[in-house]
C-alpha cells in the first residue's frame, strides 16, 4: 500500500528525561522516526523536554519544540503547528501516556489530529490490567491468575483467593513503578497502596505469583495489511520476578523446541491482532514454566521498547525506522531491508550470534537503598555484547558492563562476602578450600537465593564452592541452559589455573587452551591473571601464536545474503570479514552502559563526531557497546563495532582498521581512561594532548599550574590513606570536600563538617579512588557554583557557554539545576570567568572540549577541577546557543581551525536556558534525596524562555516536579537557613499560598510576624507531617536538610514527599527560583516555541555579541 | 580440556573445516547446505527431504532442547551428517528424552562441532552447494576433498526410492492438543479421503491433513495413477521428497495423468513435480532455501506469510508452457516461483512448507484450500 497522502505534518513526542526505565533508547528510535518520516516527505514536529538527545537537534524534525512534556503543552503546539497527525509510539510509556491524556481531554479532536501507529483503544486495551486480561482471554490465551482491586481491602481479599506470593501491578505506570511482589499481608498492603498511588487510573492487579518461571519476550511488528513478523526472541536469563530490564537477557531464545516457539510466535499473533496495534512494533512477554511448560501472556507494551533498541541492535533489523514508515501506511514488502537491500523488511531475522544484554546498577549511590532485585526496575543502564556463543558474548558483555570487572571474574576483583581474590595464588586457595567449608558453603547458597546486582559472581562462587548447575537452578532458577554455560567457563578457568605461573608457551596444548579461553570470550588480562601475566604481555603472546580476533557480520539473515552494512562483532574463529579500506579513518570511542553521571550526553556528542568527520570525507569508526543509542545505530558512522570499551578490545579493532587517530574526548570517562594505553600501544590520540589530560587529572601538577596563571584554587591537599586524610583535613580546616580521582560523577564524594563524619566517608573514598589519590579541598561555604564548557584548537579558544549553578556550592554539577547565560553575575566577573577559562585551555593547549568548574564565594574566584574533555552539558550548551559543539571539536581535532569554521566569538542569546536534572528518588523507597557532591540523577531537562522565572517553570514541569499554583507548602529549613527563608516565606504568602511548618521554623517566622500552622514532627508523635503528606493536603515541600542520610526523620519526609509525587525542594536558591517562577507564571503564562525560532534569534545577535 | 576427537569436514572445491566430533564416528557423504532456522534441528534431522545432504545450522548454539520423540518429522534422522558452532554440554527443556549427540550416535550420523559455520555458510551463498564428506576417521584433508570430489552428485540421481515407504498405510494422528493450531475446532466429519503420494513424507503434513478433515491414506512414490484412482480418492497430495524432482519421472509422468481427474496438491518436490507435469522445467537453486524466515506472497491476496521453506531445486518460471498453469506464490527475497495453480483443472501446490515443523504457521490456509478445492471446486 502506498504512502499516505492525506497526512502532511506529524507530531511525534519524544520520552523525555532519562529516567529508569526510559533511556536513550527513545532517542534512537525517536530519531529514527523523524529521519524516516523525512524521508518519506513528511514535516515532522517534535517535542521533547530532554536537550541531550539527537532527535532535538535543529536539524532533525522540522520544528523542535524542547518544551515539557504535558497535555498542556501538546494543546499549544498542536494549536499552532496545527499537525494532521500524532504518533506517540516512539516516546516511551510517558510519551504514550501524554497521548492518552490528549485524547482524553479532547484536544487532538478538537484540532482534528489523527493519531498513528496506535489508537486510543488500543493502547487502553494493552495498558489498561483487566481489558487487557479481557482481551486475552477471549482470544484463548492463559495468563496468570488475577484480579483488579481499585482499594487496599480488595487487595487482600484477592490475595486470600490466589495465595501468597502475588504480585501487585498498577495499572498505566513506567517501568513497573509502584509494582512488588508480597510474600505476606503487611508487605500487601504496604505495595497496595503505593500501587494505588502510582497509578494513573488508581487500580491495580493483583496476581497469581509466576516467579520463577521461564521468561521470554517477542519483538513483533504488523502493518496495515496485517502482515505480521517477529524480529527477535529474547529468553531471560534471570527468570520471572526480576524486572526484564534488570535482567540478563538473551537473543535468541535458547531452550525452546519449534514448537514451542511456534505457539508463542501463534500468541503474539493473535495478541497484536487483538489489542489493535494497527501498525508497528510491539513488545509481547511470556512466561513459561519450567517444568510443565505451561504458557502465559505476561504483558505487551503496544509501541517502540527498551526491547525494541535491544532488538533491533541485537538482528540489526532498524524496528523504529520501519515503525514509523508504517504508521504512514506502507507494509512490510514495500521497504527494503537496509542491509541486505535487495530483500524486503518483511521477514523475521535469522541471527547466527548469541546476544547478550547485562544491566547496569548504580545503587553505590544511594546510601541505605534496597537492592533487592524485583519487579520495578531499578537499573540505571545496560550494556550488549555479542559472540558466536553465549560464553563469548556473556564475558564480553560483563567487561563491556565497566564495573571494572574484566569478564566473569578470574581478574583480581572477585570478592566472597568480603574476601578479595586479588591473586591467582588466593583465588586457587580459595577453589580448592570452598567445597570442604560447610558454612561458606550454605552462605553463598542462601546469598544466591536473593537476586541483587551482583548474585551473578555468586553463582559463580557457588560452582567453586562445589555446588552442581542443579543445586544452583534450585536455589536462583536460572536455567540450567545457562547455568551450564557459565560452568563450562569456570572449568576452562580452572584449567588456566592449573597451568601454574610458566606453563609452557610452547607447546601446541597451550596453543589450544589459549584459543579456547578466547573462543570462551576470556579477555587477555584474566588469561594473564591465570598465568600471573599482565594484558598486554598475553596480547604479544597470542598474537604471536596467531589467535587473534576476526569480525563477524550482522547482517540480520545469517550470512543467507549478502549484506552492505557495516556492522561488526568480534569472535575467535577462521574469517574475518571487515575489508579495511585505504580511507582515512578515525575512530570514536563511545561511553559504554549508562550510568550515573555519564550518560546520554557523551553519545550525543560521538554521534555528532561520528556526523561532522563523515562530512570532512573521513571513515569514521564507531565503538561503543550501549544497545540504548544513537552511537550504535549501524547508519550512524561507516562502521560499527559493537564491542566492550576497554583496551584489549580497541586495540584488536585497531590492529584490523589501522585509524590514523582515536577521538576519546566525547565519550565520558570510559574512554578518557584509556588514552594513555591506548597511546602507548601506538596509536594517535586525536585533540588535547595525553599529556595535558593526565596534566588535568595530576591534582599536583595541576595545581601548580593553576598557580603560575594566576588562579585561585581552594585549599586542597592529597592523600592516600584514611590516616593522612585526618591529618591533612585538619591542615586545610572544616569542612572539607573528600574527592576521589578518576572517578565520575562525584562518586563517594562528600562534604565533611568534623573528624567523626571524615572517618566515616574516607574509607569508601580510598575504595572508590581504586589506589589513586584522594584529594582533600576546603570546602566553600555559599558560593555560587559555575560550569564553563570552552572549545579550543590549540590556538583559539571560545567559551561554549558560562551556566550559572541555582544551588549553592556543594550540590554536584551533574545534579545542580543551571542557567545560561548566568542570572546573577555582574559582566565583570563573566569576563574574568572567559579570561581564566581561556588562560587554562591556552596552558592545556586544548584541541577539543573542555569543562572548567569555578565557585565564586565572596568575590573570589576558585577553580574546583578541570576536564579535559567533552562533559554533560555540551548537548544543552550546544542547543543554547545554536553552536554544534562537539561536531566542531571533531572537526578541530582533525586539524580544522575555528576560524575556518566560523566559531570565534561567544555568543549570549537573549532568552534563558535552564538545564534541571532528574533523579531516580520514586524507584528508592526510603532513599534521602538531598544533593551532594555525589552525583545521583539519571537525566535532565531543558527549559528555556525569555523570562528567567518562566524558563525555570517549564524546567521543573518538564523534571516532573510542577510547581503548584494553590495549595500548602511545608517549609522547614535548617538553622542557618532560616534568615534568609524568611523573605521566600513572605512571598509565598502573599502569593496565596498557606505555610504548614514544624516547631523550629514556625517559631522563627512567627517572630518575624508570619502565621503558619503547625504539624508534628515524625519523632513527636502521631499524626504528624507525614500523615499530612499521605493525605496529598501538602502541594510543595521546602526542606533544607539540618543532617543527610536515610535515618534522618527530615530524610523520611523527603523521601515520603518523593513518593507520593510532592515536588520537593531541598536547597534556599531553589526555593528562590520556584517564588519567582510562581511570579511569571501567574503574569505570563506559558508559551511555547520551537528551538528553531530561538536560535535564530541568536543567529541574528550571534555575529556582534562577543565577550571578550 | 578433555578428550577432544578431531573431525574434518571437506568441500569438492577444497574449502577444509576442522572442528571435533559429536554424534557417530565414521566418514559420510552429501551435498553440503545450511539452513537458517533458529529452533527446529529436530525437525530438520528426521525430514526426510535432507537425505543425501550434510546440513549445517547457522544458528550456533544447537542441541539445547536435546530430541523428543513427538517431534520427529519421520522415524528416522535422514542427514548424511551435521555441522554446528557448538553443541550444547546439557540439555534443558521438559519434554526432552534424549540429548543429541547420543541420539546422532544411535542413528549413525556424524556430526562435527566448533566450526566456523559462518565461514562455511558465506562460502556456500557464494560459490553454490557443494558435494562434501565429514570425516572423524580420516583427517587427511587432501584424501578427504578427493572423496569429495569423486562422492556422487544429488543431480540426476532419484533419492526418492530411499526415503518412500514400502507399503501402503491409513494415517489417522493427530496434532499434540497443546501444540494445535489454528486452534479452532478439528474437523471430526472425515468427509474426504486424501491419498497421499510418499516421495519422503514429513509427519506434519498427515497430521495438518487429517486435521484438516481428510481420511488419510498413504502410497509409495512408485504407485501408478491407475493404482491411485483405483482407490477412488477425493483428492491426491504428492508429498516433500529429497533431492532432484526431475529424474523421479515415475512420479511426475503419474501426476500428469491425474489432472483434470482428480484434486492434486503438492508441497515442495510435489509442487516440482507438479512443476514438471505441467510441461515446465526445473533448475537447481545457487544454495536454496532452507529456513523459517522467506516471506512469500500469496499473489491472490497480496499478502506475505512468513514461510518454512527446504528446497534445492526451483521451477523455472518462464518454462511453464500455455496459459493455464500460473503462478501463485512469489518468493520475495529472490523472486523465485513459490506456488503453482491451473486455472482449469483443480490443482495447486506450493514450494515451501504449511505444515511448517519447523517454522511459522503463516500457512495454514492452504489445507483449507485444499479442502474447498475438493468440497466446493475453488481454489
Amino acid at each position: 500500500m502506498p504512502k499516505r497522502k492525506d497526512i502532511k505534518k506529524i507530531l511525534i513526542i519524544g520520552s523525555g528525561p532519562i529516567i529508569i526505565g526510559q533511556a536513550c533508547e527513545f532517542d534512537y528510535s525517536g530519531t529514527q522516526a523523524c529521519k524516516a518520516l523525512r524521508e518519506e516527505g513528511y514535516e515532522v514536529v517534535l517535542v521533547n523536554s530532554n536537550p541531550a538527545t539527537i532527535m532535538t537537534d535543529p536539524n532533525v524534525a522540522n520544528r523542535t519544540y524542547i518544551e515539557p512534556i504535558t497535555a498542556d503543552v501538546l494543546e499549544k503546539i498542536i494549536q499552532i503547528e496545527r499537525p494532521d497527525a500524532c504518533l506517540p509510539t516512539m516516546g516511551g510509556q510517558t510519551g504514550l501516556n501524554q497521548a492518552v491524556e490528549a485524547y482524553e481531554r479532547g484536544i487532538f479532536t478538537k484540532y482534528g489530529v489523527e493519531m498513528i501507529g496506535v489508537k486510543y483503544e488500543a493502547i487502553k486495551k494493552a495498558e489498561d490490567r483487566s481489558a487487557f486480561h479481557n482481551a486475552m482471554q477471549k482470544i484463548g490465551l492463559d495468563l496468570p491468575r488475577s484480579e483488579c482491586a481499585r482499594s487496599v481491602e480488595d487487595a487482600l481479599e484477592i490475595a486470600k483467593t490466589l495465595g501468597f506470593p502475588v504480585i501487585v501491578r498498577p495499572s498505566f505506570t513506567l517501568g513497573g513503578s509502584g509494582s512488588g511482589i508480597c510474600y505476606n499481608e503487611d508487605d500487601l498492603k504496604r505495595v497496595a497502596r503505593l500501587g494505588l498511588e502510582y497509578s494513573m487510573v488508581k487500580e491495580v492487579l493483583i496476581e497469581e505469583s509466576v516467579i520463577g518461571w521461564k521468561e521470554f519476550e517477542l519483538e513483533v511488528m504488523r502493518d496495515c495489511k496485517d502482515n505480521f513478523v517477529v524480529i527477535c526472541s529474547i529468553e531471560n536469563f534471570d527468570p520471572m520476578g526480576i524486572h526484564t530490564g534488570d535482567s540478563i537477557t538473551v537473543a535468541p531464545a535458547q531452550t525452546l523446541t519449534d514448537k514451542e516457539y511456534q505457539r508463542m510466535r501463534d500468541a503474539a499473533r493473535k495478541i497484536i491482532s487483538e489489542i489493535g496495534v494497527e501498525t508497528g512494533g510491539s513488545n509481547i512477554q511470556f512466561a513459561v514454566h519450567p517444568e510443565t511448560g505451561r504458557l502465559v501472556v505476561i504483558e505487551m507494551n503496544p509501541r517502540v521498547s527498551r526491547s525494541s533498541a535491544l532488538a533491533s541492535k541485537a538482528t540489526g533489523f532498524p524496528i523504529a525506522k520501519f515503525a514509523a514508515k508504517l504508521a504512514v501506511g506502507l507494509t512490510l514488502d514495500e521497504i527494503p531491508n537496509d542491509i541486505t537491500k535487495y530483500t524486503p523488511a518483511g521477514f523475521e531475522p535469522s541471527i547466527d550470534y548469541c546476544v547478550v544484554k547485562i544491566p547496569r546498577f548504580a545503587f553505590e549511590k544511594f546510601e541505605g537503598v534496597n537492592d533487592t532485585l524485583g519487579t520495578q526496575m531499578k537499573s540505571v543502564g545496560e550494556t550488549m555484547a555479542l559472540g558466536r556463543t553465549f560464553k563469548e558474548a556473556f564475558q564480553k558483555g560483563m567487561r563491556g558492563l565497566e564495573i571494572k570487572r574484566m569478564g566473569f571474574g578470574c581478574d583480581g576483583r572477585d570478592d566472597v562476602f568480603g574476601l578479595k581474590l586479588e591473586s591467582r595464588e588466593t583465588l586457587v586457595q580459595f577453589i580448592e578450600g570452598a567445597p570442604r567449608d560447610e558454612a561458606l558453603r550454605r552462605k553463598i547458597l542462601e546469598r544466591i537465593k536473593i537476586p541483587r546486582a551482583d548474585r551473578i559472581f555468586y553463582i559463580k562462587y557457588a560452582f567453586y564452592a562445589g555446588y552442581s548447575a542443579k543445586d544452583i537452578f534450585d536455589a536462583t532458577k536460572v536455567d540450567i541452559w545457562f547455568l551450564e554455560q557459565l560452568r563450562q567457563i569456570i572449568d576452562l578457568e580452572k584449567e588456566l589455573l592449573l597451568l601454574g605461573n610458566k606453563p609452557d608457551v610452547d607447546s601446541e596444548s597451550f596453543r589450544q587452551i589459549l584459543k579456547q579461553a578466547k573462543r570462551y570470550g576470556f579477555s587477555d588480562f584474566q588469561i594473564g591473571f591465570c598465568f600471573g601475566k599482565k594484558d598486554l604481555e598475553i596480547r604479544k603472546l597470542r598474537k604471536s601464536k596467531n589467535i587473534e580476533s576476526v569480525y563477524k557480520l550482522v547482517d540480520t539473515c545469517a550470512a543467507e545474503f549478502k549484506a552492505f552494512t557495516p556492522y561488526f562483532y568480534s569472535t575467535y574463529e577462521d574469517e574475518d570479514e571487515t575489508i579495511p579500506s585505504a580511507k582515512r579513518k578515525v575512530m570514536i570511542l563511545g561511553g559504554g552502559p549508562n550510568r550515573i553521571g555519564q550518560g546520554i550526553e557523551f553519545d550525543y556528542c560521538c554521534v555528532q563526531a561520528a556526523i561532522a568527520l563523515r562530512g570532512l570525507g573521513y571513515e569514521t569508526i564507531m565503538v561503543n557497546s550501549n544497545p540504548e543509542t544513537v552511537s550504535t545505530d549501524y547508519d550512524t558512522s561507516d562502521k560499527l563495532f559493537f564491542e566492550p570499551v576497554t583496551l584489549e578490545d580497541i586495540l584488536n579493532i585497531a590492529d584490523r582498521e589501522k585509524p590514523c587517530g582515536v577521538i576519546v574526548q566525547l565519550g565520558g570517562q570510559t574512554p578518557l581512561n584509556l588514552c594513555k594505553g591506548l597511546e602507548e600501544n601506538g596509536l594517535k590520540i586525536l585533540g588535547t594532548s595525553t599529556a595535558s589530560i593526565d596534566f588535568a587529572e595530576d591534582r599536583q601538577k595541576f595545581r601548580d599550574l593553576l598557580e603560575r596563571i594566576g588562579v585561585h584554587q581552594p585549599k586542597s591537599e592529597i592523600v592516600f590513606t584514611p590516616e593522612e586524610a585526618i591529618v591533612m583535613a585538619k591542615k586545610v580546616g572544616y569542612p572539607v570536600l573528600i574527592r576521589p580521582s578518576y572517578v565520575l560523577g562525584g562518586r563517594a564524594m562528600e562534604i565533611v563538617y568534623d573528624e567523626e563524619q571524615l572517618r566515616k566517608y574516607i574509607v569508601t573514598a580510598v575504595e572508590a579512588s581504586d589506589k589513586n589519590a584522594v584529594l582533600i579541598d576546603k570546602f566553600l561555604e555559599d558560593a555560587i557554583e559555575i560550569d564553563v564548557d570552552l572549545i579550543g584548537d590549540g590556538e583559539t579558544y571560545v567559551v561554549g557557554g558560562i551556566l550559572e549553578h541555582i544551588e549553592e556550592a556543594g550540590v554536584h554539577s551533574g545534579d545542580a539545576a543551571m542557567a545560561l547565560p548566568p542570572f546573577s553575575l555582574s559582566k565583570e566577573k563573566i569576563d574574568e570567568l572567559v579570561e581564566k577559562t581561556k588562560k587554562i585551555a591556552a596552558e592545556l593547549k586544548v584541541v577539543g572540549l573542555m569543562n572548567v568548574q569555578y565557585a565564586i564565594q565572596h568575590g573570589q574566584i576558585y577553580c574546583l577541577e578541570v576536564n579535559p574533555r567533552a562533559s554533560r552539558t555540551v548537548p544543552f550548551v550546544s542547543k543554547a546557543i545554536g553552536v554544534p559543539l562537539a561536531k566542531l571539536a571533531a572537526q578541530v581535532m582533525v586539524g580544522k581551525t575555528l576560524r575556518t569554521l566560523g566559531f570565534s566569538n561567544e555568543v549570549i542569546p537573549p532568552y534563558f536556558s535552564i538545564k534541571e536534572s532528574v533523579f531516580p528518588f520514586v524507584k528508592f523507597p526510603g532513599v534521602d534525596i538531598i544533593l551532594s557532591p555525589e552525583m545521583k540523577s539519571t537525566g535532565e531537562v531543558m527549559g528555556i524562555d525569555e523570562d528567567f522565572g518562566l524558563a525555570y517553570y517549564k524546567a521543573q514541569v518538564a523534571a516532573y516536579s510542577e510547581i503548584p499554583m494553590s495549595g500548602k507548602i511545608f517549609l522547614s529549613v535548617m538553622e542557618s537557613d532560616k534568615a534568609k527563608m524568611l523573605p521566600i516565606a513572605k512571598k509565598l504568602i502573599k502569593q496565596g499560598y498557606q505555610l504548614i511548618t514544624t516547631q523550629g521554623t514556625g517559631a522563627y517566622l512567627a517572630e518575624h510576624g508570619i502565621e503558619s500552622e503547625r504539624v508534628k514532627k515524625i519523632s513527636e508523635g502521631e499524626p504528624n507531617i507525614t500523615d499530612r503528606i499521605r493525605a496529598k493536603e501538602v502541594a510543595l515541600v521546602i526542606n533544607t536538610p539540618t543532617g543527610k542520610g536515610p535515618m534522618q526523620d527530615e530524610a523520611k519526609i523527603r523521601s515520603l514527599a518523593v513518593s507520593f509525587n510532592v515536588p520537593c525542594v531541598t536547597t534556599i536558591n531553589a526555593a528562590r527560583a520556584v517564588v519567582q517562577a510562581i511570579d511569571s507564571f501567574r503574569e505570563k503564562g506559558l508559551s511555547v516555541k520551537p528551538l528553531q525560532a530561538y536560535l535564530k534569534s541568536v543567529g541574528a545577535k550571534a555575529k556582534f555579541s562577543c565577550m571578550m | 580440556m578433555g578428550m577432544i576427537k578431531k573431525a574434518i569436514l571437506a568441500l569438492e572445491d577444497g574449502l577444509i573445516l576442522e572442528g571435533v566430533h559429536f554424534g557417530f564416528e565414521g566418514e559420510s557423504y552429501g551435498e553440503v547446505v545450511f539452513n537458517t532456522s533458529l529452533s527446529g534441528y529436530q525437525e530438520i534431522l528426521t525430514d526426510p527431504s535432507y537425505a543425501g545432504q550434510i546440513v549445517t545450522m547457522t544458528n550456533p548454539h544447537i542441541g539445547n532442547y536435546g530430541i523428543n520423540q513427538a517431534d520427529a518429522e519421520s522415524r528416522r534422522p535422514w542427514v548424511e551428517g551435521f555441522v554446528v558452532r557448538e553443541l550444547s554440554p546439557v540439555v534443558s527443556n521438559w519434554r526432552s528424552e534424549e540429548d543429541l549427540d547420543q541420539y546422532l550416535k544411535r542413528n549413525k550420523i556424524i556430526g562435527i562441532q566448533e566450526v566456523d559455520t559462518r565461514k562455511l555458510v558465506k562460502h556456500l551463498r557464494d560459490f553454490g552447494a557443494k558435494k562434501g564428506v565429514i570425516s572423524s576417521v580420516d583427517l587427511d584433508s587432501k584424501s578427504l576433498v578427493e572423496k569429495a570430489k569423486a562422492s556422487p552428485s544429488i543431480v540426476g540421481i532419484d533419492l526418492v526410492k530411499k526415503v518412500t515407504c514400502a507399503a501402503f498405510y491409513d494415517f489417522n494422528e493427530t496434532l499434540m492438543p497443546e501444540f494445535t493450531w489454528p486452534d479452532e475446532v478439528v474437523k471430526t466429519d472425515k468427509k474426504y479421503s486424501v491419498v497421499c503420494v510418499d516421495c519422503g513424507i514429513k509427519l506434519n503434513i498427515l497430521r495438518k491433513l487429517v486435521q484438516h478433515g481428510f481420511r488419510v491414506h498413504v502410497v509409495p512414490a512408485t504407485t501408478t495413477a491407475e493404482e491411485i484412482l483405483k482407490l477412488k480418492p477425493d483428492g491426491v497430495f504428492y508429498s516433500n521428497g529429497p533431492g532432484d524432482p526431475e529424474p523421479v519421472t515415475y512420479v511426475w509422468q503419474g501426476m500428469q495423468k491425474l489432472l483434470g481427474k482428480v484434486p492434486v496438491f503438492g508441497i515442495c518436490l510435489g509442487h516440482q513435480m507438479l512443476g514438471l507435469a505441467l510441461g515446465g522445467k526445473t533448475f537447481k537453486l545457487k544454495f536454496g532455501h532452507r529456513g523459517g524466515n522467506h516471506p512469500v506472497k500469496d499473489l491472490k491476496t497480496g499478502l506475505f506469510e512468513i514461510t518454512s521453506q527446504n528446497h534445492g531445486f526451483c521451477v523455472d518460471a518462464g518454462s511453464l508452457p500455455g496459459n493455464e498453469a500460473r503462478v501463485s506464490h512469489l518468493n520475495l527475497n529472490d523472486q523465485t516461483v513459490e506456488g503453482l495453480r491451473h486455472e482449469k483443472f483443480p490443482v495447486f501446490s506450493v514450494q515451501y512448507h504449511p505444515e511448517n515443523s519447523p517454522g511459522p504457521h503463516d500457512s495454514d490456509y492452504l489445507f483449507k484450500r485444499f479442502y474447498q478445492m475438493i468440497d466446493r471446486g475453488v481454489w
